[in-house]
């Protein structure tokens, strides 16, 4: 395809499907549910009562505190699993017991801990994302090829020499995409991590939307929202994960 | 005194008998190969030299001084994936100068990037090489540290046959050079003949010391000498190989 293509035949698939969404609005004449006009005239209102981009502002907050909480104390936590065989022998049981609990599931608990506070959703968040990356980092360390270590312990590395020249950039590739996986879940759990405890939001916005008068265009609208900020933040990573790892293999 | 002393060395993994009771002296500027049926034990052997790890029994001394842990005075060198593939090539021959002084470290940096035929690929990084030139790095990396022992495991098995036969004479030009002791492990007759100038023929697991073999041909060899075609018969028939496919 052609660079012009590349851009205008996604765009047209997503006129079509409007288009779509539009006639079958028309074609079932259903008042409840928003046609694509009604959504824009929605967001457009947002807009001008000034919370359309606050509501954005705060779920970013809430995220990437509770994203980069997960990445400051996963990785070297991972990487301290990856390293020491008897850490890991000890605390893999435990983590593989956490790890397939679904971050809704803490929710009760997180209110009771945390009360009706901001801190609440952030550690939710936190959780989806801290597990990925305990997981990613501590297998990076495993899969370091031996004869990295082996050389650097022949060229009489110290150990924190060793951990900075050769264990850190050896795991840096997939740890780089576990963190940019770990995101995707956590943005993921945005809508359920608002639920509860705040009054702002994306996530809020679209329980607050139909609990408050079912304003369906809102609720169709914040789903738009979190997808297309979504696809924003992932295409940064992907840009930055292509700009950081350039001049090595990337298989 | 010998360089490097091996007496009464056995290793068992487990119930495994890997090695039993290898005795060998290399001296100082020896080219000695090592050579054996896969799975004989050969790299086994030269870990344990190499300090990586321990024998179940008997030593392995340099300079007269049991081995125990590695050493950058002895540099062990892999197969071409021992490089760093996050560091170019002037980078990684610097990997063992974090001692030296920046000025110093620019100068072995330069002299062993050229020495080993990588001028020009300074900046490059080791996906942009081609294999040879892969293990031309991590000799010059090994190298640039002045190490007297270099262990080699079967460091050319990875390449062309073409690419194997400059490796070798760049090998010996390097060695003549730079008066190392090399141990150099291969599974390739030949090979065996065209380096070493003792060539230690080892048994089928449990690896024994068979047969230890002088090559009494001066640099550069003819490999259609008849001195030459002697000698790798002789290790064709120690092996029980008649060399006929
Ligand atoms: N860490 C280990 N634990 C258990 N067994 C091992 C270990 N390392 C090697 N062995 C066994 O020791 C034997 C010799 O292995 P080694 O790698 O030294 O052979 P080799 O002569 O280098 O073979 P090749 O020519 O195929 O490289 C093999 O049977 C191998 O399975
Ligand atoms: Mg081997």
């Amino acid at each position: 395809m052609r660079r012009g293509e590349l851009i205008l035949l996604p765009l047209a698939a997503v006129l079509v499907l409007a288009g779509a969404w539009q006639l079958a609005v028309m074609a079932t004449g259903t008042t409840i549910f928003p046609s694509p006009g009604d959504v824009a005239r929605g967001l457009g209102e947002l807009a001008g009562r000034g919370i359309l981009w606050s509501y954005i502002g705060d779920s970013l907050v809430r995220v990437v505190s509770g994203y980069l909480a997960a990445v400051i104390i996963g990785i070297p936590f991972g990487m301290a699993l990856g390293w020491f065989p008897i850490l890991e022998r000890i605390v893999n049981p435990i983590i593989q017991l956490l790890r397939p609990i679904s971050p809704l599931a803490w929710m009760p608990l997180a209110v009771i801990w945390f009360g009706v506070s901001n801190t609440a959703p952030i550690f939710l968040i936190f959780l989806a994302a801290f597990f990925p990356i305990v997981v990613a980092s501590m297998n990076a360390v495993h899969n370091i090829p031996p004869m990295y270590l082996q050389a650097g312990r022949n060229f009489g590395l110290s150990t924190p020499r060793l951990m900075a020249k050769v264990i850190v950039p050896a795991t840096f590739p997939p740890i780089l995409v576990s963190l940019r996986i770990a995101f995707g879940i956590a943005w993921l759990v945005l809508v359920a991590a608002e639920m509860i405890a705040v009054d702002s939001g994306l996530g809020y916005l679209i329980i607050d939307a139909r609990n408050a008068g079912k304003r369906y265009d809102l609720v169709v609208g914040g789903m738009l929202l979190i997808g297309v900020v979504g696809l924003m933040i992932d295409a940064l990573f992907r840009w930055g994960t292509r700009t950081l790892m350039r001049r090595e293999v990337t298989e | 005194m010998s360089k490097v002393e091996i007496s009464n060395l056995s290793m068992r993994f487990g119930s495994t008998d890997v090695l039993r009771d290898i005795n060998l002296s290399v001296r100082e500027g020896e080219f000695v190969c090592i050579l054996g049926p896969s799975g004989c034990g050969k790299s086994t052997l030269l870990n344990i030299v190499g300090g990586f790890i321990q024998p179940s029994a008997g030593t392995a001394s340099i300079d007269g001084v049991p081995v125990t842990r590695p050493d950058p005075r002895r540099i062990f060198v892999f197969q071409e994936r021992g490089v760093f593939p996050w560091l170019t090539v002037d980078e990684n021959v610097a990997f063992g100068l974090f001692r030296l002084s920046e000025a110093e470290k620019r100068d072995r940096v330069t002299r062993y990037v050229q020495l080993v035929g990588l001028a020009g690929f300074e900046n490059a990084y080791p996906r942009e090489l081609s294999g040879g030139m892969k293990q031309r790095l991590e000799v010059a990396r090994a190298l640039a540290v002045n190490p007297d022992v270099l262990y080699l495991d079967e460091p050319f098995g990875a390449l062309d046959s073409i690419t194997r036969l400059q490796m070798r004479r760049e090998l010996l030009r390097i060695w003549q050079a730079e008066k190392k002791t090399i141990l150099f492990v291969t599974h390739d007759i030949e090979e065996s003949v065209q380096l070493a100038d003792r060539v230690v023929i080892m048994s089928a697991r449990p690896g024994r010391i068979r047969r230890i073999l002088d090559i009494d041909i001066a640099h550069p060899r003819d490999l259609s000498a008849p001195r030459y075609i002697q000698l790798r018969d002789i290790i064709f028939s120690e092996i029980g190989l008649a060399h006929q496919v």
